[in-house]
């Protein structure tokens, strides 16, 4: 399985986290797209097709739960899985975070089992 | 309903609290570093070069700070990044910074109320060691102090009333 993949998050270091976790969790990517924050997500997403969406919370310019509710408005971006990733843990955060439409959620520090856990689920559903 | 300050106020809940500290700080840098942190000797103590903080405000309110001296600040994006320590640029104080917010997050998430009732800032990083932080901290603060790869690293909770 090899997919696109569009990680957000205001930190560069943690978003090549993410990726490497998820190299390390076996799933492959064909491509990468990255932003730094929600606003930025959209006009990548205005472009490109991904087929999954890794997402922080706390960001500037546009976090990432306005960002998830803003996707049902962009094209490309329908029925594509977000998954939340954050240091965000309680369970009113998570509430809301799926509340407003993610498929999953990771809180950080994570492993790349988390991911995988997290991940293979959704993708398994969108195909 | 006591906030997590008044909690913070008795003496026993601040011996409660040291060590959830350290053990938020052991599981960032053993999840994301793939670094075990060592206990420090008296007098390991960092010459600061990178200084991360992260505010935290609501049922607790106060300063998490991460302080380490340029070698572990290269270090610690090394290993998030994957590459050798000579590469790192810019990306260090990126990383101290993500670092300061994993712990501030996991700490809290540990103490209950915490989790929902407290909301964190983005870090603020400070690069030099010329400079004096001045807070308005009315709690002694928590401090832990741990070796990462043999540099020593300071995390320090500040508690505002």
């Amino acid at each position: 399985m090899s997919i696109r993949a569009l990680i957000v998050d205001d930190s560069s270091v943690m978003r090549k986290i993410v990726e490497r976790s998820l190299r390390q969790a076996g799933i492959e990517l064909a491509q990468v797209f990255d932003a730094g924050n929600g606003a930025e997500a959209l006009v990548v997403l205005q472009q490109n097709e991904v087929d999954l969406i890794l997402c922080d919370i706390n960001m500037p310019v546009m976090d990432g739960l306005e960002f998830i509710k803003q996707l049902p408005g962009v094209p490309k971006a329908k029925g594509v899985p977000v998954i939340m990733i954050t240091t965000e843990g309680s369970e009113a955060h998570v509430v809301q975070a799926l509340s407003c439409g993610a498929r999953g959620y990771i809180r950080k520090p994570f492993t790349p089992e988390q991911v995988k856990e997290q991940v293979l689920p959704v993708l398994a559903v969108k195909q | 309903m006591k906030t997590a300050n008044q909690l913070f106020a008795t003496e026993s809940n601040r011996a409660t609290w040291t060590p959830l500290l350290e053990l938020a700080a052991r599981e960032v840098f053993s999840l994301m570093l793939s670094s075990e942190l060592t206990p420090a000797e008296a007098g390991d103590d960092p010459i600061p070069a990178v200084t991360s903080m992260v505010g935290m405000a609501g049922q607790l309110n106060g300063v998490l700070s991460v302080c380490c001296n340029e070698k572990a600040a290269a270090m610690m994006a090394s290993k998030m990044l994957g590459i050798e320590p000579s590469k790192v640029g810019v990306e260090m104080a990126d990383a101290v910074g993500e670092v300061c917010n994993m712990v501030a997050g996991n700490f809290k998430n540990k103490i209950s109320g915490l989790g929902d009732g407290c909301l964190l800032s983005p870090p603020t990083v400070v690069t030099g060691s010329d400079y004096s932080l001045h807070s308005s901290a009315d709690y002694p603060a928590l401090e832990v102090r741990l070796l990462f790869e043999g540099a020593p690293v300071a995390i320090t909770l500040q508690i505002h009333s």
